[in-house]
């Protein structure tokens, strides 16, 4: 049987404004799904659509065989991991575990909540208020809450931005562990960029009501299709260039007056100006003057302006002799040198590392998550 | 090093001493003046009214009452009195179920459903405190009165007889303090309404609850701190009103309120005493043996 997730041109409109935008998008049954994108982008809104908790303006929503779109809530196959958990004040842990099973009439619930206050680990805690708890044990209430009831999709609302990086490392592995043990579709709502590529199988990265991208976290990484998926997800650097030729199955490109080579498939257009985009840790710093002779892109020229020394790596900031500023990560293996602030060398990278966007788009878009990584979408 | 910290620690020990002092204080300054307010006006009158209702009852006012600690009068008041007495009780308990019926879905909509008129709909509770209870209870007269448009749409209606009147009947009386303390239930109500998470209703809309069942077993009992608070600020005052069955009611429809106004203005001191220590303590056990069956100290 399958039960896939369908949303078919999902449109939600606010008073005029529109939180999702035409959105087509389909969740294969038992992955792990993850919508990506900052506040206000509308994922959020996308998975209060699928729980039946907003109406979409227009779209259809599937599971299945069974069209979802106008059920109420408490009909549909689908439970939710509320954001800051919303477990029942009143209640207690037991209780609030059993909620679902007794709403649907089951008469032999204990030992089904039994089992699943083992699966998450708080067996001894099932007398004791959502008040008694620490944030890590509320948020495991939570996922025990919506999982006893087998839904055909479990939904999670920024499960783990309450909690405090370690404990949120720590959950995540919790999250993957459970959803390969149970093998429930999980949707999974979250503005952490680290946290989507580590649990889900697939991105769906979200902006402006639409989907910008969507694939598993590597094809993401390596390949991303637009400026903002390139910012989000990890660091760019993108530098302004022009296609000039295309021989075979390569691209060649001006980057202010140097060659440099693409594949033809990393090539999102293949004529007018573009960006050129390599991720920091893809590309090599040399002395100045060094030849390669293994077929590298290069830049040469370039002026280092900051070391910062990070352990595992060393990040430097390099100015180009076009007064543009590349981020470049150094594994600290210990085979290469290191530069100084003033030197000047010279920068290769492999073709295959290279990605070539349209250039129509903000080159900056979907950088500012770097400076404020907080806020809820 | 370790003589840097005792000095740090030695100089800043007096300081810190001084200030706690200082502190411990504050808590009894606040607490002096309201303190002082109580015992004059609450702790004063109560040990004199309760040794007024012990007094011997064939005194008066001109010859003084002698502390005899005559136990028999709360037997004899409550034999006088108990229809009264029991009537209160009763009109009390009527008048909190129709607040709790009118008040609850009202505040239930200006809490969940009113929006931007949230503001307005409750200072519309409020609204009527701006006129005396007194002259409200009196148009309350001429609104229920036999020529009134009330009666006379009733009679056309057929639910009220050719013969039939609202006023001086225990309809009005109820009516009337239902009205009266209608406030008093809204807002406790209002309050620990506004107070619940929509999340938790949606919670249990998402956890297979249809609207009905998520109102059984999420909000209400959530806004259980609400509905004691309520009831006892409408039962308790209701129980000790005496305007509304004197401008409303007849003799038949007497409140214990009544009896112990009329007793005190006509000087029979330890019998209305003794009147009010008893609906006093009756209304104490009552709330007790309500707020423990409630059982909402968990929420509060």
């Amino acid at each position: 049987m399958s039960s896939d997730l369908v949303l078919n041109g999902i449109s939600k409109q606010f008073s005029g404004q529109r939180a999702v935008d035409n959105l087509d998008l389909t969740v294969p049954s038992g992955s792990f799904f993850a919508l990506l994108g900052p506040s206000g982008c509308g994922k959020t809104t996308t998975l209060r659509m699928i729980a039946g908790l907003e109406e979409p303006t227009t779209g259809t929503i599937r599971l299945g065989e069974q069209e979802i779109t106008g059920l109420r809530p408490y009909k549909r196959p689908v439970n939710t991991v509320f954001q800051n958990y919303a477990l029942f004040p009143h209640l207690d842990i037991f209780e609030n575990v059993a909620f679902g099973l007794k709403r649907r009439g089951v008469k032999d619930f204990k030992p089904k909540v039994e089992e699943m206050l083992g699966l998450v680990e708080l067996s001894t805690y099932g007398k004791r208020r959502p008040s008694q708890l620490s944030g890590g044990q509320q948020q495991r209430v939570a996922l025990a809450r919506a999982l006893i009831n087998r839904p055909q999709v479990l939904l999670l609302d920024e499960p783990l931005g309450a909690l405090d990086l370690k404990l949120r490392r720590q959950m995540q592995l919790e999250l993957k562990r459970i959803q390969t043990e149970v093998g429930i579709t999980f949707v999974h709502v979250t503005h952490d960029q680290e946290e989507a590529m580590t649990m889900a199988d697939t991105i769906a990265v979200m902006n402006g009501g639409v989907i910008e991208q969507m694939g598993s976290p590597a094809e993401l990484y390596d390949l991303p299709a637009t400026t903002f998926v390139a910012n989000f997800l990890g660091q760019s650097n993108l530098i302004r260039a022009t296609i000039i030729g295309q021989a075979e199955e390569n691209i060649t490109v001006d980057v202010h007056g140097r060659k440099v080579t693409v594949p033809l498939p990393r090539c999102r257009v293949t004529e007018g100006d573009v960006w050129m985009g390599i991720r920091p840790e893809k590309v090599f710093i040399a002395a100045a003057g060094t030849e390669q002779s293994n077929g590298s892109n290069q830049l040469r020229g370039a002026v280092v302006t900051d070391v910062s020394y990070v352990g595992v790596s060393t990040q430097y900031l390099v100015k180009l002799p076009w007064d543009q500023e590349l981020t470049i990560f150094e594994q600290n293996t210990g085979a290469r040198g290191t530069f100084g602030v003033g030197e000047t060398v010279d920068l290769h990278w492999l073709p295959t590392h290279t990605f070539v966007l349209d250039a129509d788009q903000d080159a900056h878009a979907g950088v500012e998550h770097i400076d404020d990584p907080g806020g809820a979408g | 090093m370790s003589a840097v910290g005792q000095l740090g620690a030695a100089s800043a020990a007096p300081p810190a001493k001084v200030e706690r002092s200082g502190r411990r204080f504050t808590g009894y300054l606040l607490l002096l003046p309201g303190g002082l307010w109580l015992l004059l006006f609450f702790v004063v009158p109560l040990v004199s009214l309760l040794a007024a209702s012990l007094y011997d009852p064939n005194g008066s006012i001109e010859s003084g009452f002698k502390m005899t600690w005559h136990f028999q009068n709360f037997v004899d008041t409550m034999a006088d009195y108990a229809r009264p007495f029991g009537r209160s009780l009763w009109y009390s308990l009527l008048t909190t179920l129709f607040c709790l019926l009118l008040g609850y879905p009202l505040a239930y909509a200006i809490a969940m459903k009113a929006g931007r008129w949230k503001n307005f709909m409750l200072a519309l509770v409020i609204a009527p405190f701006f006129t005396s209870f007194l002259i409200r209870t009196l148009s309350w007269k001429l609104l229920l009165s036999d020529n009134g448009f009330v009666v006379d749409a009733l009679k056309w209606l057929h639910i009220l007889g050719p013969d039939g009147r609202l006023l001086a009947t225990t309809t009005a009386v109820v009516t009337g303090l239902t009205y009266n303390f209608l406030p008093f239930m809204v807002l406790p109500l209002y309050a620990s309404l506004e107070r619940i998470d929509p999340r938790l209703i949606e919670a249990g809309g998402d956890l297979f609850a249809n609207p009905f069942t998520t109102f059984r077993t999420v909000t209400l009992p959530l806004s259980m701190p609400g509905v004691v608070a309520g009831t006892l600020l409408t039962f308790i005052p209701a129980a000790g009103d005496y305007i509304n069955a004197q401008l409303l009611g007849t003799p038949k429809q007497r409140m214990i309120g009544n009896d112990i106004q009329r007793l005190f203005s006509a000087g029979a001191y330890p019998t209305a005493a003794a009147l009010s220590v008893t609906l006093m303590a009756a209304i104490v056990v009552l709330v007790l043996v309500y707020v423990r069956r409630a059982g909402t100290e968990e929420l509060l």
